[in-house]
């Protein structure tokens, strides 16, 4: 599918009248779109409810896979949570990204079973320094200062597991942990907010993405710079509380989406941004960061986290190989 | 909405020392719209492109070509009265500042490094056809507006310890008909003052907090920690609270509203706090009260959106006077919609309070909700209505 064709030795509109083809057809004529297929695995694959060893794998289980701690503001959904594996499918056309989820839940029926799935678009964060950094439905900027798939030194650090990082699970060396959060977004208080208060809670401006210290998108923020009261930069503000300066250097590879699920019960919007980071690990690199976010961020007020999972996504494959094998073989 | 921090605002700004800017031309900026006014702030300059315009709504567009954090203020003729501010232009970006002027004489002032008088200059406003009908700050309704809100304020804190009091002796004694009767009556003034009382965010979690909003190793304390005790039939596996820890809860939870009260007391407002206040309110209802989050256990939540929309209502008519003279619309429309609102509040009154949030029909919700958004999108105009 990747490489634009099609799902399954039968073509969508090949073989016997008789058979359902292989191939779901809703691709048909569409190019691969830069489809992506991204696997992990989640606690559940290694260890039961009760703890128990499921397929005999529990020996190998990384030592931070495991279901994420409560936060404050969490509201999980249970059927938008957890799981014990996952396939993030990206694509430039949704349409090409769905094909992949439906065709490849099609062919694991009886194997595995979906229990839950989310459409994104409009990616939030950019990953190369190639692209301009889209917009969040909050209307800001969002990802200016995600890690860039350029910055190889900073993708090697906070992005892949290190060999030798967890012994236990060595084959997830050259991987790394995929943390998904559903945050709802209050949007219709959102949009109620002076254009000032927006700004002094992202920190950014809304027009360029500067932050407020000054500058363009890509200055640094000063987080000393005084303003009329207090720090131009607020202490509560959003780009400050989650910035590696105060975080022990941690950064992040964000690789989130918006998302709009209809409307809610009371009319409003059931939207917000599905966040999907990728860590080296998650009780350094995820867990104090959103703590912290969760505690002071002024956004938390238009916050409601739904969904949460964490995954181990092992390292990627070479030709004759198939994903997962160092974990299996 | 931003948590108003309630500190008595004290501007000073000193007498006219000394101006040092480029003489402007008369009338119209860069935008050739004679109300649009480019301001360029740098270090040591403040230039404005036009020194005379005529009254209406105008736009100053400041930019910040300097290196420090700059600050720009229409001051009136004496140089003192703050007409319009802009805060916060950080090194190289650009903010607009929208003032409705008559016509009159003022000074503009740039403020680099957010120091001292600023860089000044005369300006001037010629008389037009859109002369605002009253000047916005007529110091007499913004007078009369704070001193109501805080005694409202105080008078709301007054019976919210006496109510408590009452309603932990009671729940001490083990009395738990009477203070779950009494639960949504005493929280009903703490909802009607609900923004003043979260201002002080190390009372509000200790008392307010719910059990989802909690971090590791928070402890549940407050309302709602006692609300689960006295209505436990929603909880798993529930072991009631001892009277030792019932005792232990209630004495926190008095001794929190006291404190509260104490830093009432104290408390100065501004007109645009009381305007953010009353937006406030409406945004917890529709953040928590017609969902029915907020009380999840006792279901009260309609005594909370009540007192909510009380308390939101008295803000909105303590400006009301400023908002007909700058916004005359706005005030009618916020007029017809809080009674809109509470039109539907009265109709789930019962003899006891209200209808529990859980015997709502999904429709009676939706025409709750349908009705808060209808009143908060014109509310969300009225600081600006009231600072204008």
């Amino acid at each position: 599918m990747v490489r634009g064709l099609s799902a399954g030795e039968i073509g969508p509109t090949e073989g016997s009248t008789n058979l359902p083809p292989d191939d779901t057809g809703e691709a048909i004529g569409l190019s691969a779109s830069g489809l992506t297929i991204t696997f992990g695995f989640g606690p559940g694959l290694f260890r039961d409810d009760d703890g128990k060893d499921r397929f005999g794998l529990a020996d190998r289980q990384p030592k931070a896979l495991r279901t994420l701690p409560h936060f404050p503001a969490d509201v999980l959904d249970p059927e938008k949570s957890y799981g014990d594996l996952c396939v993030q499918a990206c694509a430039d056309d949704p349409q090409v990204a769905v094909h992949a989820i439906r065709n490849l839940a099609r062919i694991g029926f009886g194997t595995v079973a979906v229990r839950w799935s989310q459409l994104g678009f409009g990616r939030t964060s950019t990953t190369s320094t190639s692209q301009s950094t889209p917009r969040n439905l909050f209307g800001f900027k969002d990802g200016t200062a995600n890690i860039k798939s350029e910055e190889t030194k900073d993708v090697e650090e906070h992005v892949w597991v290190a060999s030798g990082a967890d012994p236990r699970a060595e084959w997830l060396a050259g991987g790394s942990y995929l943390v998904a959060r559903r945050f709802n977004m209050n949007i219709e208080i959102w949009d109620r907010q002076t254009l000032g208060d927006q700004e002094d809670f992202i920190g950014r401006t809304k027009d360029t993405g500067a932050p407020l210290s000054g500058g363009t998108e890509f200055t640094e923020p000063d987080f000393t710079m005084p303003g009329s009261t207090g720090h131009i930069i607020p202490d509560d503000s959003h780009i400050r509380l989650v910035h590696p300066d105060f975080n022990n250097g941690a950064r992040m590879l964000r690789r989130g989406y918006n998302f709009v699920d209809g409307s809610n019960p009371i009319g409003g919007l059931d939207a917000g941004l599905f966040f999907i980071a990728y860590v080296t690990d998650p009780d350094t690199h995820f867990i104090p960061i959103q703590n912290t976010m969760a505690k002071s961020d002024a956004l938390m007020e238009y916050l409601k986290v739904t969904g949460s999972a964490l995954f181990a996504v092992p390292p990627g494959i070479g030709p004759g190989e198939y994903v997962g094998q160092s974990l299996f073989a | 909405m931003r948590k108003p921090l309630i500190v008595a605002a004290l501007l000073v700004t000193a007498p006219f020392l000394a101006a040092c800017t480029e003489n402007a031309k008369d009338s119209g900026g860069d935008s050739g719209d004679a109300r649009t006014v480019s301001v360029t702030s740098t270090d040591d300059e403040c230039k404005v492109s036009a020194a005379k315009v005529p009254s209406g709504a105008l736009t100053f567009d400041v930019t910040n070509d300097g290196s420090q954090v700059t600050e720009f203020y229409l001051l009136g003729e004496d140089g003192l009265r703050i007409v319009g501010e802009v805060e916060n232009v950080g090194p190289q970006l650009s903010r607009q500042l929208v003032v409705n002027a008559p016509a009159g004489t003022y000074t503009t002032a740039c403020k680099p490094g957010m120091k001292g008088d600023g860089i000044r200059a005369d300006f001037t406003v010629t008389k037009s056809g859109d002369e605002p009908s009253v000047s916005a700050d007529d110091q007499q309704l913004v007078d009369t507006a704070l001193t109501n809100y805080s005694a409202y304020v105080q008078d709301q804190s007054d019976q919210l310890v006496a109510k408590t009091q009452e309603f932990v002796d009671d729940y001490k004694s083990g009395d738990d008909d009477a203070a779950r009767t009494l639960y949504p009556e005493a929280r009903t003034h703490w909802e009607r003052i609900e923004t003043v009382a979260e201002s002080f965010g190390d009372l509000d979690p200790k008392t307010d907090a719910r059990e989802a909003d909690l971090e590791p190793g928070q402890k549940w304390t407050g309302w709602h920690r006692i609300e689960k005790d006295l209505w436990p039939e929603l909880a798993e596996d529930y072991t009631p609270l001892t009277a030792k820890q019932r005792a232990f809860y209630a004495d926190d939870l008095m001794k929190n509203i006291t404190t509260l009260d104490k830093r009432v007391q104290g408390l100065d407002y501004t007109v645009d706090q009381i305007a953010n206040g009353s937006r406030g309110l409406l945004e917890e209802v529709a953040a928590g009260k017609v969902t029915g989050e907020e009380e999840y256990w006792s279901h009260t939540d309609l005594w909370d959106f009540q007192a909510n929309v009380d308390g939101a209502r008295v803000g909105f008519e303590g400006v009301k006077p400023i908002v007909e003279q700058s916004n005359p619309e706005l005030a009618k429309t916020l007029t017809t919609r809080f009674a809109d609102l509470q039109k539907l509040l009265d109709a789930h009154k019962t003899d006891t309070g209200f209808t529990f949030y859980d015997d709502l029909t999904p429709d009676q919700v939706q025409d709750l909700a349908n009705a808060v958004n209808a009143l908060s999108e014109p509310l969300s105009q009225l600081t600006a209505a009231v600072l204008s």
